[in-house]
């Protein structure tokens, strides 16, 4: 279950409106506590395994179980889990509260009368390798992460050890599959292995059945291509092999995105198809008649033994650190993360990856399942906004005050104290309050988390005093610095752009690859991370005095976002600051920006970042001399 | 000149009034380089300096060593600031490429305040690229926050020349340093870090650890005032900028220093600080021809010194200097 922005990261329907972003991300709704019961409504839940995203807010999420209580449904054939991924590493994951320390609180909760089979913590290292890292990189932080969470609750004294090996038992994964699937083959094998050893050494379990690696996969949309759109599916499903080949470490839970998301939201026919794919090899092959395949085999256990060394030794660099926590505030691992990604983007740019269809064989016949403008892709009725916020205004007419003024006490006053919120939260959930309302207690009593971006100092070739191996582009990055200059001396002052992520949506990986390289070339970068409003964005324009305005959405709500934009940077006097768009756009919505007054819009097809670099300095000289 | 001397006036009426987009105007101009742009930033901060000499607000650096927390303390001083009704403009350094002379100014993000809030200024500047330090243009972006604002706060990473820099603009200096920070203590027993007017010791969130880093900075402090045979020690408060704890006492202690300070010494002080500056900015681009041409390092700084005297302000002092007589 992939709930809206506003759910997912703690508000409530009205700021998802005013970012235009209701049911664009996921379902819309969630808001109040029966919406979840109308969302499972003829669902057979006990048959059913749930995943629901995302980590602070889910520990309401759990409250599915109160939900279901009421509906008289059984809860004991009830099973899933909730993402939780660590802040900074999983950048669309960070919600705007601290979410380890209440991620934390749920745990021994549930561990000690589990409801369920529901289980209230999952590390997710989707994101992780969408941030760009590599296997070694996914493995490290994932499984640092789930140590950090057990040695937190191992140290809290909530649980004694019995019951500690059972909340080992309960921690769950969802992990990614890229394309390189015999080594993606191989890590889902190294994790096995690796969280085998983590949990009989670092926690003394005994039970072999609390040791199991046991985790749900989303494959790769990262390397999902706007070009060709139609090889997506194939790159789909080479990537499911990676997480079902091998018995001894196989997915519980596939999901497979579909072949037009770097186009648009896809539609139910998009989803289908993926969907298709996945019950072929499960019924139609004879995979699932196999024991594992590869146990022995010397080519894959020398490359499990590779990617099991490099993560243990990562793992230890974090943990020498403090732990997962203290890496993300840090900025440590964002700053790897953001690095890695900054070289595989380099190697599609200079042609060493190779990416079928953007940087090799893109010659080819007209695709019949790709029209022009908008009908490849689900746009989203508006009036299901206006319709959420009068559902929601409704609701909170209709509630007893007393007693959603009791339940807020209860929820800030266990949140001062260091106290376990669930009680409180099912309390809240009882007198009807809203997503929104319960996150804005808890930011009030623990603030505001803002994860560092990792994008200051992250360190590319091209950056370094003395660049390393970084083959023809070196030469590119230098004739772009002289055009640098001369448009410096053109302005009187150094070129300064900001980079604006204004919405919910949490994909920062595009903006902070731009920042960077816009530094690389000699820009100024104003960079705030995600979530920040149009407001937010034009204050910052204003003050910092920038020559151009860049934003980035993924939530395919561009045109509410930027319309708000252009409308505040003309109130405050810089119409003549050009504003560039870049995220996943189809075409009519392009046309239709730049009618509003935007100077350009990219998309996943304008990869290479030096052409970028070259238009936004064309942007700002033909701006600048007119 | 005479001809833009009358809008860089009405500019400078702006920029007194608070107005956000007449400062962020004028802290661009001040930027700019080019010889004519130059001539008129002087004439702006000239009209500043005269109008606003009576009001220029208390301009606090912050600096130390980095990850102890001064974006985090910089955002509790502001939203402690606002609570009592007073604007603030704040200055945040960011270190740039080497390379390419580019930067990322993410400080932005770091500062929590409310960005719907007129009264908060935020202005980001990259540092100079080889040596680090502030850029030229900081005196006069300083001094355009501090006829705009109430209080100015410039917070820089205390490494190198940046923090021998951020002394010159800055009427107060404090230092921030961790509990544990050993490195920052041997720094100053070394005479390595010039001594800060203010020393906060963050993260003082465990009573045990504050103490005894309190008692270490003391001890420290102690030892440097022997040997240096000085009896005035920055005052040391410990704070968790994190949990808000100690920030009253803190924005307490910075302005009795506001106060209690002689007004005559205070900008006798600013007038030494705009002095170095400059000098050192000549040298900066000069280079040692240039230090000849002019009669050597003693002519330059009396030649400073008597513009300043004269009341000329610092920005035009710099420029006169670089034309050719």
């Amino acid at each position: 279950m992939w709930r809206s922005t506003s759910p997912q990261t703690g508000y409530d329907a009205e700021r998802s409106a005013r970012a235009g972003e209701v049911g664009k991300v996921g379902v819309p709704s969630g808001h109040r506590p029966h919406d979840m019961r109308a969302l499972f409504d003829g669902i057979p839940l006990e048959r059913m395994n749930t995943s629901a995203t995302i980590n602070a807010t889910i520990r309401r999420g759990s409250l599915v179980y109160v939900a279901l209580q009421r509906a008289g449904r059984r809860p004991g054939g009830l099973s899933g889990y909730a993402t939780t991924s660590s802040r900074s590493t999983s950048p669309a994951a960070r919600t705007s509260l601290p979410g380890p320390s209440v991620a934390a609180h749920g745990r021994p909760h549930h561990a000690r009368g589990p409801p369920c089979r529901w289980n209230p913590i999952n590390i997710c290292s989707y994101h992780l390798q969408e941030a760009g890292a590599t296997p070694s990189e996914e493995l490290a932080y994932a499984l640092v992460t789930a140590i950090s969470v057990l040695d937190h609750v191992r140290a809290s004294g909530r649980v004694n050890a019995a019951e500690f090996a059972e909340v080992v038992g309960r921690m769950s994964f969802f992990v990614n599959a890229g394309i390189r699937f015999i080594e993606e083959m191989c890590k889902m094998r190294a994790f096995v292995e690796l969280w085998d050893r983590i949990t009989r050494f670092r926690y003394g379990v005994e039970d072999s059945k609390f040791r199991r690696f046991r985790y749900g996969v989303q494959v790769n949309s990262l390397g999902l291509t706007e070009q060709q759109p139609e090889n997506n599916i194939l790159r789909i499903v080479l990537e499911m092999l990676a997480v079902t080949l091998s018995r001894d470490a196989r997915a519980r839970a596939v999901q497979l995105p579909a072949w037009n998301e770097a186009l648009g939201l896809p539609r139910p026919w998009d989803q289908q198809w993926s969907l298709r794919a996945q019950q072929i090899l499960a019924h139609e092959t004879d995979l699932l008649e196999y024991g594992d395949l590869f146990g022995g085999n010397r080519n894959v256990q020398a490359k499990v033994d590779e990617l099991v060394e490099g993560a243990w030794s990562e793992i230890q660099v974090v943990l020498s650190q403090g732990g997962a926590v203290e890496a993300v505030e840090s900025g440590y691992i964002k700053q790897r993360l953001v690095e890695s990604n900054a070289r595989r983007l380099r190697a599609i740019e200079d042609g060493k990856l190779t990416v079928v269809g953007v940087n090799a064989f893109t010659e080819g016949e007209p695709s019949p399942l790709v029209v022009d403008g908008n009908q490849n892709v689900l746009t989203v009725d508006p009036a299901a906004e206006a319709e959420q916020v009068a559902q929601l205004e409704r609701w909170r007419r209709m509630r007893d005050i007393a007693a959603v003024s009791r339940a807020r006490d209860a929820l800030r006053r266990a949140a001062e104290r260091g106290d376990s919120v669930m009680p409180s939260t099912i309390l809240c959930a009882k007198a009807g309050m809203t997503t929104g309302e319960w996150a804005g207690a808890l930011r009030e009593v623990l603030g505001e988390y803002r994860a560092p971006t990792g994008v200051a100092a992250a360190q590319t070739s091209a950056g370094r005093a003395a660049p390393v191996d970084v083959g023809g582009s070196m030469d590119d990055v230098d004739s772009l610095r002289m055009e640098m200059k001369r448009l410096e001396r053109e302005l009187g002052r150094r070129p300064r752009i900001l980079v604006g992520k204004p919405g919910l949506d949490g994909h920062s990986n595009g903006a902070e690859q731009i920042a960077i390289k816009a530094r690389d070339v000699g820009f100024d970068v104003v960079y705030e991370g995600i979530r920040a409003t149009p407001e937010h964005i034009v204050k910052s324009a204003v003050e910092e005095g920038v020559h151009l305005v860049g934003l980035s959405i993924l939530s395919g709500s561009h045109r509410v976002l930027v319309a708000d934009v252009l409308k505040g940077l003309r109130a405050a006097g810089l119409e003549r600051v050009p504003v560039v768009v870049g995220g996943i756009i189809p075409k009519d919505d392009a046309d239709a920006l730049r009618a509003d007054g935007v100077a350009r819009v990219f998309t996943p097809k304008d990869f290479e970042l030096s052409a970028i670099m070259r238009e936004l300095v064309e942007l700002i000289h033909v701006r600048a001399s007119s | 000149m005479s001809v833009r001397a009358p809008d860089m006036k009405a500019l400078a009426d702006r920029v007194l009034a608070g107005e956000r987009p007449a400062v962020a105007e004028a802290l661009n101009r001040v930027e700019d380089t080019r010889a004519a742009e130059r001539a008129r930033a002087a004439d702006l901060m000239a009209e500043l300096r005269a109008k606003g000499a009576a009001k220029l607000a208390h301009t606090i650096g912050i600096t130390g060593p980095p990850g102890v927390g001064k974006s985090t303390l910089a955002g509790a001083l502001v939203r402690k600031l606002r609570a009592d009704g007073r604007s603030v403009g704040m200055l945040a350094v960011d270190p740039s490429s080497v390379r390419s002379g580019g930067a990322v100014l993410g400080d932005r993000a770091r500062v929590a305040f409310d960005p719907s809030d007129e009264h908060v200024f935020f202005r980001s500047l990259a540092s100079k690229g080889q040596t680090g330090g502030l850029v030229d243009a900081a005196l006069s972006a300083v001094g355009v926050l501090a006829a705009a604002y109430d209080i100015v706060l410039v917070e820089t990473t205390g490494v190198g020349q940046t923090e021998t820099d951020v002394r010159d603009v800055a009427d107060t200096v404090v230092l921030v340093i961790q509990p544990g920070s050993g490195d920052t203590l041997q720094f100053i027993k070394a005479g390595i870090m010039e001594i800060p007017d203010l020393i906060v010791v963050n993260k003082a969130d465990e009573e045990r650890l504050a103490k005894q880093a309190q008692a270490d900075v003391k001890q420290a402090l102690a030892a440097e005032a022997r040997a240096e045979a000085r009896d005035v020690a920055p005052e040391v408060l410990s704070v968790s900028a994190l949990h808000r704890r100690g920030i009253d006492e803190l924005i307490a202690l910075l302005d009795k220093r506001a106060a209690e300070r002689d007004p005559e010494a205070l900008s006798r002080a600013r007038r030494d600080g705009s002095a170095h500056w400059i000098a050192r900015s000549y040298r900066r681009r000069h280079g040692e021809a240039g230090l000849e041409r002019i009669g050597g390092e003693s002519a330059l700084h009396a030649r400073v010194a008597a513009a300043l005297d004269g009341g000329t302000a610092p920005e035009r002092v710099a420029l006169d200097l670089d034309q050719p007589a």
